[in-house]
């Protein structure tokens, strides 16, 4: 059989990755149910805060204004953190399935698997945010009458190139350390969570943990949402963090590319690819 | 152009702290365009290890590998067109089905879903994965279909040079026979060279052109399987290739049964 030209190939293997993970979905549907439940129950819970703060503290407290700012922020995070997972976790979840080797031979690009693994990742956090957000509409009184939709579309966007740079850096540990690269991304995860703004304004947190703050993208497309959602700020006043991330998220891709094939070479050098059989 | 050429190659893997294990230690050797090549050796004895830097998943520590000319570390992409390696292991998402796990490789290689679909119900046919299977889960077939499925997915985009690490270890009289039937009838059709590892030294001799004797990361004989025979037999009777295994790789297991008599 003639091989196929080689644009077209690589085309052809990024819609392999990202149907192989939504038969990946479907497969493990169950699986699936259990973690839109959690996410779910998770993000009512932490917007009811808002009311039940209303509630304990008296009529000094919009309980509906804080509901809200905390509903974008338990939404926005699990959609970014959905996204770093997927990407992070590739070489790890490909190791447990046997399929690494397998994988890593064919003759598609890195940067296929990559981009692959990466629209994946996106797609389905969409959907997924998407949904729980449905959801939570029949819960609240959400007012986004003074909400500036498109800048807010926008964030996301951005946020979503920043968090897959991301996520394709932590997917370097993996690589390096079979055992405990896992566990460090989720080390990673867990403190972006702390320190990103999440759930109030990183201006509460200690001096040095602020100064961390401002080297999450997190940080940044929360905020950003936050201004486009609750004080429906535009464009206009988004413009150049929006330019920073996006060009700070596009770095990110590429420097991860690089570290990640460089962690390739070093994991066929060593063996660590896999290591029985 | 040889289809495979090893010179001088060498790998270690670090063992803890100082150790380290010398899997291959000078390895050369020279397999012809459509050859059946077999290595066979003791557990541990490096087949693994030889094979997965010819699929350009290890990088040799010294030494040159080309594939049809191809360095495999230099131009690992342009080898990774040429070659195909089935694993002892079925390396399948367990999950997912024989036929969403096809179409998945098949896509990597740069094969259009409806093709590759086509094409893997005639080879699972062929292979005769029944029917019923097909959509069903990996992790509910038996090794020996797994491996089936394993070897399809190889010939989905038929290779130059096809690497096989055990391929028919765990498969049942029959089953052995149908894939060493499929890796000869392969050649012939298509003129595949083939690279496998066996520890079935009767498939060595059936199948193989020539065979390298692997111990501890050397080889310690090569050549046709007749010609190995024929060093060791002794009062010109005829001796098998398990009596050259015992010979060359020095594990006489006759000795250890001597000594205990005694
Ligand atoms: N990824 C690895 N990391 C560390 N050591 C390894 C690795 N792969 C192989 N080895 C070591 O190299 C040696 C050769 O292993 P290899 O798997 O190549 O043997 P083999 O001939 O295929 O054995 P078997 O017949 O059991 O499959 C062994 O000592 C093994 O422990
Ligand atoms: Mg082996």
């Amino acid at each position: 059989m003639r091989a196929p030209r080689p644009f077209r190939r690589e085309l052809i293997a990024t819609w392999g990755f990202v149907a192989r993970n939504i038969h990946l979905t479907k497969r493990y549907w169950g699986w699936e149910l259990v973690w839109f439940v959690y996410s779910l129950t998770s993000s009512l819970a932490v917007a009811y805060i808002g009311l039940g703060t209303e509630r304990l503290s008296g009529p000094g407290v919009d309980g509906n204004y804080l509901t809200l700012y905390l509903l974008v922020g338990t939404l926005v995070w699990s959609y970014l953190s959905q996204i770093f997972y997927v990407i992070s976790e590739m070489v790890a979840w490909e190791r447990w399935e046997g399929t690494i080797e397998y994988t890593f031979m064919a003759p598609s690009s890195r940067l296929t698997h990559l981009v692959g693994t990466s629209l994946f990742a996106v797609v389905y956090g969409v959907a997924r945010t998407l949904l729980i957000l449905a959801a939570a509409a029949l819960f609240f009184d959400l007012n986004l009458v003074g909400a500036d939709l498109g800048a807010a579309t926008l964030w996301l966007f951005v946020g979503s190139i920043s968090f897959t740079g991301f996520g394709i850096l932590a997917a370097v540990m993996p690589l390096l350390f079979p055992e405990r690269g896992v566990q460090m991304t989720n080390v990673v995860a867990a403190l972006l969570l702390l320190i990103s703004g999440v759930y109030y304004p990183v201006e509460v947190l200690p001096g040095w943990l602020q100064f961390l703050a401002r080297v999450s993208p997190a940080t940044y497309v929360i905020r950003g949402m936050r201004g486009a959602i609750l004080e429906g700020r535009g464009l206009g006043d988004a413009a150049r963090p929006l330019v920073l991330l996006f060009l700070g998220g596009l770095a990110m891709i590429v420097f991860g590319t690089w570290a990640f094939s460089l962690a390739e070479r070093y994991a066929k050098r060593t063996g660590r690819l896999k290591r029985s059989g | 152009m040889d289809a495979l050429s090893i010179k001088g190659l060498k790998k270690r893997f670090l063992k803890g702290r100082k150790g380290e294990v010398r899997a291959l230690w000078g390895i050369g050797l020279r397999v012809a365009p459509g050859e059946i090549y077999g290595v066979l050796g003791p557990n541990g004895s490096g087949k693994s290890t030889l094979v997965r830097i010819v699929a350009t998943l290890l990088l040799p520590d010294a030494g040159e590998v080309r594939v049809f000319g191809y360095d495999v570390v230099r131009e690992a992409r342009k080898v990774r067109e040429l070659i195909h390696r089935v694993s002892t292991e079925a390396a399948f998402f367990k999950k997912l089905s024989p036929m969403e796990n096809l179409l998945y490789g098949a896509r990597l290689y740069g094969i259009p879903g409806r093709i590759a679909a086509r094409r893997a119900r005639e080879l699972f046919s062929r292979l005769g994965l029944p029917p019923e299977r097909v959509g069903k889960p990996m992790e509910q077939l038996s090794r020996g279909q797994q491996q089936k499925v394993a070897i399809a997915r190889a010939f989905l985009h038929p290779p130059r040079l096809l690497l096989l690490d055990e391929p028919t270890t765990g498969l049942d009289p029959r089953s052995k026979r149908e894939v060493q039937e499929l890796i000869l009838e392969l050649r012939e059709r298509e003129g595949t060279t083939v690279f496998l590892t066996t520890h079935d030294m009767d498939e060595a001799d059936r199948i193989c052109d020539r065979v390298a004797i692997l111990d501890e990361g050397r080889i310690v004989a090569q050549g046709t399987p007749a010609a190995l025979k024929a060093r060791v037999s002794r009062d010109g009777a005829e001796a098998t290739m398990e009596e050259v295994f015992f010979a060359v790789t020095g594990k006489e297991w006759r000795d250890d049964e001597s000594t205990e008599a005694v």
